[in-house]
């Protein structure tokens, strides 16, 4: 595998139903590259949690991923709200998402927990009223 | 245990993937908040849930379960079968509660998944 394979994936924020689409895709790239079961799991979770994330609180972004010798990279940017309080966002169970979204299966509040209980690395930047950018990291030779 | 017995402990009704049967799985989970679901590893799996929308099949495929039963009679929708069919994931309908389902799969052996 070459170093640095990059990927970019616009994430639609109109349709709830179409969200997930570019992690699929991830998913089956890192397969298509040999990785390890447990590294495309990882991966792939951590960047559908910040796909729906995306969708459900800030009307979509975008995901740019890098794969390479060592690591795979995930950054996550979107202009929606941002988040006011990033330590309380960390807490499981805590959760700003509407009713709507909790009748579909989300909002418990483990969505960035579980981003962060699934990469090496994680970090949020995020201003209110501008928008948040999650850069993680998932080591493959940890 | 294979998806065979799952259907046939459940009574339940394969609605895709039905020459996926004598698959494995290894342990099981029950939830429909899918984030909840993420959150907790799990090897060849099935779901068992009452939720019906394409996101609890593209959660399945994240967590690489092979099967969802949808309880109480729950049916999923012709956009989540074409998911499944693209994952060779089975997809099943029971008309047991969630409860009394998981109860028949632990009481035959089936165990839950662990938080990583």
């Amino acid at each position: 595998m070459s170093d640095g394979v990059k990927f970019h994936y616009d994430v639609d924020g109109e349709d709830f139903t179409s969200a997930g689409r570019a992690s699929v895709m991830v998913k089956k790239t890192l397969r298509e590259l040999g990785l390890s079961p447990e590294i495309i799991r990882k991966v792939s979770v951590a960047m559908y949690e910040g796909e729906i994330n995306m969708v459900i609180h800030a009307g979509g972004g975008c995901a740019d991923v890098e794969i390479t010798e060592n690591k795979v990279i995930i950054v996550l940017s979107d202009h929606g709200p941002g988040i006011a309080d990033v330590s309380l966002a960390m807490q499981e169970g805590y959760s700003t998402a509407s009713d709507q979204v909790r009748s579909l299966g989300f909002g418990a509040g483990m969505g960035l927990p579980n981003m962060k209980r699934y990469t090496d690395d994680m970090v949020i930047e995020s201003e209110v009223g501008k928008g948040t950018t999650i850069t993680m990291t998932v080591n493959i030779n940890a | 245990m294979k998806i065979v017995t799952i259907k046939e402990l459940l009574s339940a009704t394969v609605l895709c993937n039905e020459d996926c049967l004598g698959k494995h799985v290894y342990s099981a989970s029950c939830s429909d908040m899918m984030s909840d679901v993420l959150a907790y590893q799990k090897e060849q799996a099935v779901l068992v849930t009452h939720l019906v929308n394409a996101q609890v099949v593209r959660t399945a495929e994240m967590m690489d379960m092979v099967c969802v039963v949808f309880a109480n009679g729950k049916k999923p929708t012709p956009e989540m079968i074409e998911l499944a069919n693209d994952n060779e994931m089975v997809l099943m309908s029971t008309d047991l509660s969630a409860y009394e389902s998981c109860g028949i799969l632990f009481g035959n052996g089936l165990k839950g998944g662990h938080k990583e």
